[in-house]
């Protein structure tokens, strides 16, 4: 089975993940509603995994597969515990803008 | 054999932290069994190596455990040295501990605390063990530390008391004068010869000339150490302040054990003193000062334990003096001989002092004979050996120091002949006092006098018997019988003086003694018993030389003048000065700069969590733009 | 070519969009195109697995909080215009320095191998069970430890 690679350069997909990945960046600086700045995390590590599968099927190794496996478990892990702290402290202080947390200080 | 050789000491060791991790939980006949026990086992196992050695005459068996300490040309092994001198010395050790342990069981019955000093009697042994077995100087100094630990711990076992836990700092800091002296000469061994190993260093004095003054600087540090250890002039002070410990501490640390660590010590290093006869000298001269300035504070004391103890620092002055003369295996001969009998004099003083409720004063004791019959029989054979009266066990080493020192000088002959006949004196007016004449304590106390239990009568009746035929292993040569020790010891001490002594002078020298303690017997008697004299109270000590002996030549008062007095004052002057005008002020401006520091950068963190991503994101930017351009 | 640019648009349409709940929705539609991607390089494993992961279950788990949150409103004031340029500045930066990276690098990158197999699932599950079972083990342990801290941090009121 011939994949894209044959006919789209991997140069492509390397500006494609820059790209989601800057623009996750910008939502992590861009908003204040920790949930929107959670799923910008997400983008910027989708946009690793993805760059991780095209140099796998590049270089035929299956470790850069495996390794964009083990992301999506942690990814998971991480969501999960991520968003149960969120939904406690919106129970605690009844706000998800990160400008009203900012206790975390002297 | 050699196998279970390190069982020797490990097991106190064992003894002390299971009684010590127990402590209270264990009722006293169980926690002075099993410490007893630990050392019993350790004894029945120096017998054996004891009888190992004795057959087999072959070199010293060095056993080594591990290798301890290893930085550059330094490789110290923590080994044992199983040899002649060290068997012997394992023996005394472990046998009289085992006595004076049994001894503890009945004497420390009412105290409440006994768990903790059983324990540390086993911790003493293990360290006293490591002392008498260790292959070099280093393992020797980790023994004789920590017998001044145990020392100091056991001072001040009443630890309540300020006047025993001065007692035990007073002993903790003059050993420790001494131990820097012993510590200093164990680097200019390590220095001259390379090595600390007592096979390696010996075998390398063998090529120095005598009176190297390398050598001699060695031997005149290590003494000190000896000094501080074995209570010599000038550090002897803290010996008759240490009798603030429990007596069957007295008995094995200040008297049988660790107070001869100076003088075994010096034995082990025979080679070294052999080349260095001026180092010797000093010896001498010190044992001998010692021996008699301590025999006539001993001649006016009262507390019945301070006249052991002034004994004891005489006795030790012998050794020394017999160190001196280059006498070494008659050295070692009083060693053993005193470690019974000073050992049995003083648990026979605890046994009184039990008797008599806790009182110590002589003149508030008396006629105890008919009530103590036990007590009073061993102390009498105990008092009898160390006059030395034949054929009791003192008689033969002390009659042998003499000899040597006859044959060394005439003056230090004439001294320690005095001193000899001092001791008697001391040593039956104690005698006569405690259990002759009336009573002289209070009625309480009369009613209360009794025989000390078993567990305490069984012990001192051991050591009348040692003390009694344990002169039969040093019999002067005119006897015609072998001087057992002297060939047994003959493969450890190196070079030994002729034994000049003619038949004719060790007879003459018999014969006077025996007439110079009858003598003293008769007169000491009818002073103390027929004519009831009785020691003066402080108040009417008459001034001169009585009140002079009395207090002990002010030597602590003296000491504290010109010792303590300006080490007093210059701490407070670098308190007052020095504490709080520089080093305090130092460390607060540096506190106080760091919280000032610390203030400025706290602005940084703002608690805003969008502040904080920008900075990271503007991080990980600057990062990658530095790993591009380099 | 056609999926790039709707996954770069849905992208930052997550980011620009006011409602959390569009954000959502565009981040699902997002995900989905990578997965085409995913697809086009012949990781069809991956690809399950991404739909599984990503758009089904961090993605419910993205709706059910804000749901439970209730913020489908556009409560959000919005940053200082200086903020929004400020970040979009150092984002543009940051765009930049990547792309001149990669650029930089250049390099000779090896011609993609004709039949590239390995993102089949029985390939990609030999490689699993194969080389990395043990860090496959490891995660199942991470995963287990998330869970019950997520379960603890649910719960109500511990006492």
């Amino acid at each position: 089975m011939n994949s894209i690679l044959n006919h789209v350069p991997i140069e492509y997909y390397l500006g494609l993940a820059a790209i989601l990945f800057t623009i996750g960046v910008l939502g992590v600086l861009f908003r204040r509603n920790a949930i929107i700045i959670f799923m910008c995390i997400e983008l910027m590590l989708n946009a690793v995994n993805l760059l991780l599968t095209a140099f796998s099927t590049l270089h035929g190794d299956a470790g850069g597969q495996v390794m964009v496996f083990f992301i999506m478990a942690v990814a998971a892990a991480e969501v999960a515990v991520g968003l149960a702290i969120l939904v406690m402290i919106y129970n605690n202080v009844r706000t998800v803008d990160i400008n009203v947390m900012n206790k975390l200080k002297w | 054999m050699h196998q279970f050789t390190w069982l020797i000491p490990v097991l106190p060791l064992l003894g002390f932290i299971l009684i010590g991790v127990l402590n209270k939980r264990l009722p006293v006949n169980l926690s002075g069994g099993i410490a007893s026990a630990a050392v019993l086992l350790s004894f029945l196992l120096s017998l054996a190596v004891f009888r190992e050695v004795q057959l087999h005459t072959a070199v010293p068996e060095r056993i080594v455990l591990f290798e301890w300490i290893t930085a550059g040309d330094l490789q110290i092994d923590f080994s044992f040295l199983i040899d002649r001198l060290s068997s012997i010395m394992l023996l005394v050790v472990t046998g009289v501990g085992t006595l004076i342990h049994i001894y503890s069981i009945g004497y420390m019955k009412h105290e409440p605390d006994h768990a903790r000093f059983f324990s540390y009697l086993n911790l003493f042994i293990f360290f006293m063990l490591l002392l008498v077995m260790g292959s070099n100087y280093i393992v020797m100094f980790a023994g004789w530390e920590g017998v001044g630990l145990c020392s100091y711990l056991l001072i001040g076992f009443w630890f309540k008391n300020t006047e025993y836990n001065n007692a035990a700092k007073k002993a903790f800091i003059m050993n420790r004068i001494g131990d820097l002296g012993f510590l200093l000469g164990v680097f200019l061994i390590f220095l001259t010869f390379g090595s600390v190993s007592f096979k390696e260093v010996f075998e390398g004095a063998r090529s120095f000339s005598s009176n190297d003054p390398a050598i001699t600087a060695i031997c005149i540090l290590l003494f000190i150490g000896a000094m501080g250890k074995s209570a010599q002039i000038p550090l002897y002070t803290w010996l008759p302040d240490a009798m603030a410990g429990p007596t069957p501490v007295s008995a094995l640390i200040h008297a049988a054990t660790m107070v001869t660590a100076g003088i075994y010590m010096v034995v082990r290093s025979n080679v070294l003193y052999s080349l260095s006869p001026y180092a010797s000298e000093i010896v001498a001269i010190i044992g001998l000062a010692t021996a008699f300035f301590a025999a006539t504070i001993g001649l006016k004391q009262n507390d019945i334990k301070k006249v052991l103890a002034y004994s004891t620092v005489s006795q030790l002055g012998y050794m020394f003096v017999a160190l001196g003369v280059g006498a070494y295996d008659t050295a070692l001969f009083h060693v053993i001989t005193h470690a019974f009998f000073k050992a049995l004099l003083f648990l026979g003083a605890g046994s009184v002092i039990h008797a008599m409720s806790g009182e110590q004063d002589i003149r508030r004791m008396g006629g105890l004979k008919p009530s103590l019959p036990v007590t009073h029989f061993t102390f009498l054979i105990g008092t009898l050996a160390i006059a030395g009266l034949p054929p009791f066990a003192g008689f033969f080493s002390k009659d042998e120091i003499l000899a040597v020192t006859h044959g060394h000088s005439l003056t230090m002959f004439a001294i320690l002949s005095v001193t000899s006949v001092m001791t008697a004196v001391y040593m039956f007016r104690l005698y006569w006092l405690v259990f002759y004449g009336d009573f002289r304590g209070t009625e309480h106390q009369k009613s209360h006098v009794h025989e000390s239990p078993s567990s305490m009568t069984i012990p001192l009746i051991v050591l009348a018997a040692l003390s009694t035929l344990g002169g039969f292993i040093g019999m002067p040569e005119i006897f015609h019988a072998p001087h057992v020790l002297k060939e047994f010891l003959a493969p450890v001490i190196w070079k030994s003086p002729e034994h000049t002594a003619s038949h004719s002078f060790e007879y003459m020298l018999i014969g006077v003694s025996l007439v110079a303690l009858l003598v003293i017997m008769y007169l000491t008697w009818t002073t103390y018993v027929k004519r009831k004299v009785l020691p003066e109270e402080e108040e009417a000590i008459p001034s001169g030389l009585p009140r002079l002996l009395s207090n002990k030549y002010y030597v602590d008062e003296i000491y504290n003048t010109l010792i303590t007095r300006p080490l007093d004052r210059l701490s407070a002057f670098a308190n007052k000065y020095i504490e709080t005008g520089v080093i305090d002020h130092l460390v607060n401006s540096t506190g106080k700069s760091l919280s000032g520091f610390s203030g400025v950068l706290r602005y940084v963190q703002t608690g805003n969590i969008g502040g904080y991503i920008f900075s990271m994101v503007i991080g990980i930017l600057l990062i990658l733009v530095l790993t591009l351009i380099v | 070519m056609v999926l790039a640019t709707l996954s770069v648009f849905s992208a930052l349409m997550v980011v620009l969009s006011k409602k959390p709940v569009h954000s959502v929705l565009y981040l699902i539609f997002c995900f989905f195109t990578i997965g085409g991607h995913y697809l086009l390089l012949n990781a069809q494993f991956l690809f399950a697995v991404h739909i599984i992961v990503y758009a089904g279950a961090i993605m419910v788990l993205f709706l059910f909080s804000l749901m439970f949150i209730n913020m489908n409103k556009e409560s959000e004031p919005h940053k200082s215009n200086l903020l929004k340029v400020a970040a979009t500045l150092v984002a543009g930066c940051l765009l930049l320095v990547l792309v001149s990276t990669v650029t930089d690098t250049g390099g000779s990158l090896p011609a993609p191998s004709s039949e590239s197999q390995i993102g089949t699932v029985s390939n990609l599950g030999k490689a699993l069970y194969g080389d990395y079972v043990l860090p496959f083990e490891i995660t199942s342990i991470l995963l287990l430890a998330a869970m019950v801290g997520a379960v603890m941090l649910g719960k109500k009121n511990i006492e």
